[in-house]
């Protein structure tokens, strides 16, 4: 990743600016000996400030515990109440155990998606890394969830009931695969919706320094793609709650999986 | 083939999938429009459901366009 794109200026000849589309995602460790020695990067800091502002609302908000409450407490109180539903109505009943959990990962991976959308942020959700630890420590937990409900009798999961015996060595590899695959697409989903996003932002942005550097009507033209990135960054507020939500939904789901198997 | 040549026509070629992608999402919202059409009382929990689907199937999209910002940017 990073460095000068090979593609843009090869064709041409020109020796026009190349698009380096790639290069905001690079991580940087900050000043300091420490620093440097934990690879503390700008994505960590942003890690540090989203968790602080959710537990500022969460703190901040429930404090006053008003009969009708102000701006702060109403935004607490209906974040709570939107996961909390989310958990019961796709897990059942259990889902007031796991609510915490999910709750957790739904703000950890909003916050990720908007303090990215600031300008001279960092999306830390946009790295692999993160998108594929969260995704393990998810179906991890799910299956140690599964195995304390049901012991042994959770392999069970992997070949549904009514289903010709003979089957088997078909259904149960098929199954297994799309079960093993389900951190792979949580994760990979997240990551290249994030990366996708920004992307889009830097190429239309390097359009309008391109075209604007050109001549007069290339600065006029240049208008044209810095709309588009006004209606993207409205498009990538929808993409940055939906992901959240769908990170969060997913989860649900498959602890669902593991508390009824099926 | 010129490299460069190739590379671009590689990034073209994988953004092809974006026409299932198309077609899956124009089904995903026919499908909400349909239904919430003959039963308006179901509409918050249809709506959910529909963008559920919207972002999963978009993300297959995604899958395509990441793999075609791949060739073209490292």
């Amino acid at each position: 990743m990073g460095g000068t794109g090979i593609v843009a200026a090869a064709s041409d000849g020109t020796g026009e600016p190349s698009i380096d589309a790639l290069g905001q995602f690079v991580l940087h460790p900050m000043a300091g000996p420490t620093a440097s020695w934990l690879t503390f990067t700008q994505a960590n800091i942003i890690m540090v400030i989203g968790a602080g502002l959710v537990l500022w609302l969460l703190y901040y908000g429930a404090k006053p515990r008003a009969v009708v409450p102000g701006r702060l407490q109403a935004a607490a109180e209906l974040s709570h109440d939107f996961i909390y539903r989310m958990a019961i109505d796709q897990i059942g009943p259990e889902g007031k155990a796991y609510f915490p959990f999910v709750f957790t990962l739904f703000f950890f991976v909003l916050m990720g998606n908007l303090l990215g959308l600031i300008p001279f942020s960092f999306t830390y959700t946009s790295h692999i890394a993160v998108t594929a630890a969260l995704a393990l420590m998810v179906i991890v937990i799910v299956t140690i969830v599964a195995l304390r409900e049901h012991g042994l009798k959770f392999f069970t999961y992997f070949f549904p009931d009514g289903a010709p015996v003979f089957l088997a060595p078909l259904i149960v590899p098929i199954e297994v695969i799309s079960y093993l695959s389900r951190p792979v697409s949580l994760s990979i989903r997240l990551f290249a919706n994030m990366v996708a996003g920004h992307v889009m932002f830097a190429v239309f942005a390097s359009f309008v320094v391109m075209l604007g550097g050109a001549s007069i009507l290339g600065a006029v033209g240049a208008a044209f793609p810095l709309a588009i990135n006004v209606v993207l960054m409205g498009f990538e507020l929808l993409v940055a709650a939906l992901q959240a939500y769908v990170f969060a939904i997913l989860t649900c789901i498959y602890l669902h999986d593991a508390v009824h198997l099926h | 083939m010129d490299v460069a040549a190739a590379t671009k026509l590689g990034a073209g070629i994988a953004v092809i999938a974006l026409a299932g992608v198309g077609i899956g999402i124009g089904n995903i919202f026919s499908a909400l429009v349909t239904s919430i059409a003959r039963n308006p009382a179901a509409r918050d929990q249809v709506f959910g459901l529909g963008i559920l689907g919207f972002a999963l199937t978009e993300a297959v999209a995604l899958f395509a366009l990441l793999i075609a910002f791949l060739i073209l940017f490292t």
